[in-house]
């Protein structure tokens, strides 16, 4: 009743300036209504070209267009409300957002791409031709000629061609529709494959031309998904990577059996909460809390792991088996003060802004971006743990002592407070680990349990003390294990990297990288 | 039917003046009567401790609001809390414990299928009563069990069912994702029974399993972009639980999967889980529930002050197993006022038929077959974390705990 109303109102208010009006404000008034009408209305805003449409349809995609008890749409901005029809200043007392649901967001998605496609802004005219691209109707076909003939900016045009390429395959016409199965073939994308089994299957008139073009898109396809597998692997080794590299130091150079190394790591990831805590609320600093985390995960873990060697672990050496339930038993300490300090709800951690979305390399390879910077951080850590053992006076002392602990007394070393050096080295470097971690797991005081097996693993395949091994050790596992993955499952394709390891371990006791003569002992 | 709430502060007050001024005789007065006593069986440590711990304080907040309008029966309710410590086989030494030691009338509590299977004999065999209050995957009836949660037909079933309808999508080839264990599995059996039954073939279902607490979701959310790259639409439907979540939609939208091109239902994801995370990048996504904080009703509102005041944070969320845990509270409170008694068997047979005005915004009644019939809502994640709701039924539907779509239950399911 009142809508109808308040249509005849709008419809009487609009037909006073001006007739082409009535098309613009009548499609507005459906944004009030329920999704369908929503949907509806969003496709004639998009179609009838009003420039005026443009911030409305923003407005209502972004959950900024408001509506009052009346129906009336007002438009929030950072420079306060005004009406959608009239663009004038408006009271937002008693409006309440206007909710939409997928179908209307699929239709907004469609009519924002057709009308920014004129923008003069090219980050709006690549969102708009890719917005198209997945919208893809025979009627944008002349839209997109003429902007394509317009365009300047290379990648936009390879885009709008796309665009143009998939609603040319939805035409009725099916010499035009050969035109979009030519350029779709070269877009070596899973999207334009999907979109060529559609095509199939509603024009089987067409089938023997894309069957041909599917077969040379299968081949770039194939070498792409090849790729992106080989990546997955090598993420998911730089994390293994990353867990295992302090447990190289304290088990593999010094030989303590650390069963609270995950507790390590999870510490460093409490730092980082801390520490972002601590700068939330500082503009400045607040990008940059991820970085200082990286020293204050390092400190807090490493003093950690001095005051475990010094206070227990010292006392005994030589003992593993004591060593091993010793700190199994520290490890459960340290996750249930850490769930009484903080509270057994997981922490969230905020990812700075260029550590989200994916990063397109070159050839069309889309990699995630938090991945990515892990990869980098692991491989950054080992460079700066192997520079601190092979050119530091610490490194030096450090190596003196594992190989020989009497000579290198004899030599004036205070071997004690190397050791709790190096188990607070490892530590520290653990703790750096939790620091990438907290950006792709959760974190929660049990962060460490799920890392701990995987730690040793890696050490052990790799070699017991060598670095070089621990890293050729991670990544093969990494990658092996994402290679399985799509055949076995997750939970399988870890079961069978388990027993191969256990195989390996039975043929070369010693790891890929065994260490050699004396110190080997 | 039911009195509202009595708001926290008033309790607050009435302690603290008692505390204060030394005088008993403020306390409300229970009589000699021993108390009545309510068993709370939620893991307070360990993996589930994460969603558990809300509903051992709910419960602990239903008792303080029954004490407050003079108890129950003339006699004081006290809860006994134990902590199963997401263990399984201690929930069922933790459920003996509460029956024959601290002798409680009734027990609230459970989350996983897997600690109700794990209890379920220890309660039929010395006759005790629980209520239940999560979404499970059916396939179960206990005389000693009241269900406050959903059975497939009243979540599972009728999300699927709108992903394949127009405001849905029009979804043609549909990808079950899960944690391993008997909730997910069951359910996606159901639904593969149903998406058969709809004409969808098992070539356009794709069901991947991941254990508890998985991280690394790389993998499989690109193998559901291939699938997807098939020329049908598709959608996911998430029985994933627990925090392995978190990551899950993490990299949903870090590899950039928008709702509009491939949504995802879940069925273990509500307000408390998305507090931990940054909902913008997954506007769209769904969730089915039968009640979400977002609901606009009266009863609602007053759940959420009572709620937030009792717990001293006014931005705390509510959920859905929270909702079920209260209705099944008051049903109980009802019944063993019309019964007079807090005997199980008297109670039991109270329980049938009685009604709640819950905070979802309906009357909801409990059948004879132990089950609540329950509203079915759909809500699309907002960028504050809460759900829009986009469907919901106009009435409540009748829980069927025993599938259809499971072949064994031919037999099964008489009138």
């Amino acid at each position: 009743m009142t809508r109808a109303l308040f249509l005849i109102v709008l419809l009487l208010a609009a037909s006073l300036p001006a007739h082409a009006q009535d098309a613009f404000l009548d499609a507005l008034a459906g944004l009030a209504g329920g999704f369908t009408q929503q949907a509806e209305a969003a496709e004639r805003l998009g179609a009838g070209g009003d420039p005026r449409a443009l911030p409305v349809l923003r407005a209502l995609a972004d959950g900024r267009l408001l509506k009052r008890p009346d129906n009336t749409l007002l438009i929030r901005a950072d420079a306060g409300v005004t009406e959608a029809a009239t663009g004038a200043a408006a009271d937002a007392a008693g409006a309440e957002p206007v909710r939409i649901n997928n179908r209307v967001r699929v239709a907004l998605r469609g009519a924002i791409g057709r009308l920014a496609l004129v923008s003069p802004d090219a980050a709006e005219r690549a969102a708009a031709a890719e917005a198209v691209y997945r919208t893809r109707s025979a009627e944008n076909i002349p839209l997109l000629e003429a902007a394509l003939a317009r365009e300047s900016v290379p990648r936009i045009r390879d885009q709008m061609a796309l665009a143009l390429a998939a609603s040319r395959l939805v035409a009725a016409d099916a010499t035009v529709q050969r035109q979009g199965i030519a350029a779709l073939a070269g877009a070596g994308t899973e999207g334009a494959r999907a979109l060529l089994l559609e095509a199939r299957n509603a024009t089987p008139a067409l089938g023997p031309e894309i069957d041909a073009a599917l077969v040379s898109l299968d081949r770039v396809i194939a070498v792409k998904r090849a790729a992106e597998t080989l990546y997955q692997g090598l993420s998911l080794g730089s994390v293994l990577l990353l867990a295992a590299l302090g447990l190289a130091v304290t088990f593999g150079v010094m030989g303590v059996i650390n069963m609270a190394h995950g507790e390590f790591v999870m510490l460093g990831a409490y730092a980082t909460v801390v520490v972002q805590d601590a700068c939330r609320g500082i503009p400045w600093l607040e990008p940059w809390s991820l970085p200082l985390a990286v020293p204050a995960a390092f400190l807090v873990a490493g003093l950690a792991g001095a005051m475990l060697e010094r206070g227990l672990i010292r006392h005994l050496y030589g003992r593993p088996l004591e060593t091993l339930l010793m700190t199994f038993g520290v490890g459960m300490i340290l996750q249930q003060a850490v769930r009484l300090a903080f509270g057994a709800q997981n922490r969230e951690v905020i990812s700075p802004a260029w550590m989200m979305g994916t990063l397109e390399l070159p050839g069309g390879l889309m990699v995630t971006q938090n991945r990515l910077w892990v990869i980098v951080f692991s491989l950054v850590v080992l460079g700066l743990t192997i520079a601190a053992i092979r050119f530091t006076r610490f490194g030096l002392e450090m190596r003196a002592v594992t190989q020989n602990r009497r000579i290198a007394a004899t030599m004036g070393i205070r071997t004690g407070r190397v050791d709790a050096l190096t188990f607070a080295f490892g530590s520290g470097i653990a703790g750096m680990a939790g620091v990438a971690l907290s950006q792709i797991d959760n974190v929660s005081p049990n962060l460490g349990t799920g890392y701990i097996i995987d730690s040793f693993m890696v050490v052990v395949f790799g070699g017991v003390g060598s670095l070089a091994g621990t890293l050729v050790g991670a990544l093969s596992l990494g990658v092996v294990n994402k290679l399985l993955e799509p055949y076995a499952g997750a939970v399988l394709a870890k079961v069978a990297v388990l027993v191969g390891l256990m195989l390996f371990i039975q043929r070369k006791p010693r790891g890929l990288f065994p260490q050699k003569g004396r110190a080997a002992g | 039917m039911t009195k509202p709430l009595v708001p926290f502060s008033r309790r607050a007050l009435m302690a603290g003046l008692g505390g204060a001024l030394a005088m008993p005789a403020i306390r409300p007065a229970f009589g000699q009567a021993a108390p009545i006593k309510v068993g709370v069986l939620h893991s307070l440590s360990g993996t589930m401790a994460i969603s558990e711990t809300a509903l051992r304080d709910t419960v602990l907040m239903m008792v303080e609001w029954i004490n407050g309008r003079g108890g129950l029966l003339g006699r004081r309710v006290e809860a006994a809390v134990v902590d199963p410590a997401s263990n399984w086989p201690l929930f069922a030494e933790k459920a003996r414990e509460l029956l024959q030691v601290a002798k409680v009338d009734v027990t609230f509590g459970c989350w996983t299928s897997v600690s109700r299977k794990s209890v379920l004999p220890v309660f039929e065999e010395l006759n005790g009563l629980l209520f239940y209050p999560v979404q499970y995957e059916g396939e179960e009836q206990s005389r000693s069990i009241f269900y406050t949660g959903a059975a497939p037909n009243q979540q599972a079933i009728p999300a699927v069912e709108y992903l394949m309808g127009k405001d849905g999508g029009e979804a043609k080839r549909i990808a079950l994702l899960g944690t391993d264990y008997v909730y997910p599995r069951t359910t996606n059996r159901i639904l593969r029974g149903y998406l058969n039954s709809k004409g969808i073939t098992d070539a356009d279902i794709m069901e991947e399993y991941t254990p508890f607490g998985h991280s690394d979701w790389q993998g499989i959310v690109s193998r559901v972009k291939t699938f997807a790259a098939q020329g049908k639409k598709t959608a996911i439907v998430s029985t994933i639980n627990g925090d392995a979540n978190v990551p899950f939609y993490r990299e949903l939208g870090n590899q950039g999967i928008k709702a509009e091109d491939i949504p995802c239902v879940a069925f273990s994801v509500g307000e408390e889980e998305l507090a931990g995370i940054d909902a913008r990048p997954l506007v769209g996504h769904l969730a089915a529930w039968n009640y979400f904080m977002s609901v606009q009703a009266p009863a609602n509102t007053e759940f959420k002050n009572t709620w937030q005041a009792y717990i001293k944070n006014p931005r705390r969320v509510t959920n859905d197993p929270m909702e079920a845990t209260l209705v099944g509270f008051k049903m109980w409170a009802q019944a063993v006022a019309q019964a007079n008694s807090t005997a199980v068997d008297a109670v039991r047979e109270a329980m049938y038929g009685q009604k709640v005005d819950a905070p979802c915004g309906y009357s909801l009644e409990m059948h004879r077959n132990h089950h609540l019939a329950k509203p079915v809502m759909i809500g699309e994640i907002q960028a504050d974390g809460q759900f829009s709701i986009v469907s919901r039924t106009p009435t409540t539907i009748v829980a069927e705990n025993w599938s259809p779509f499971i072949p064994e239950n031919a037999n099964r399911r008489r009138g």
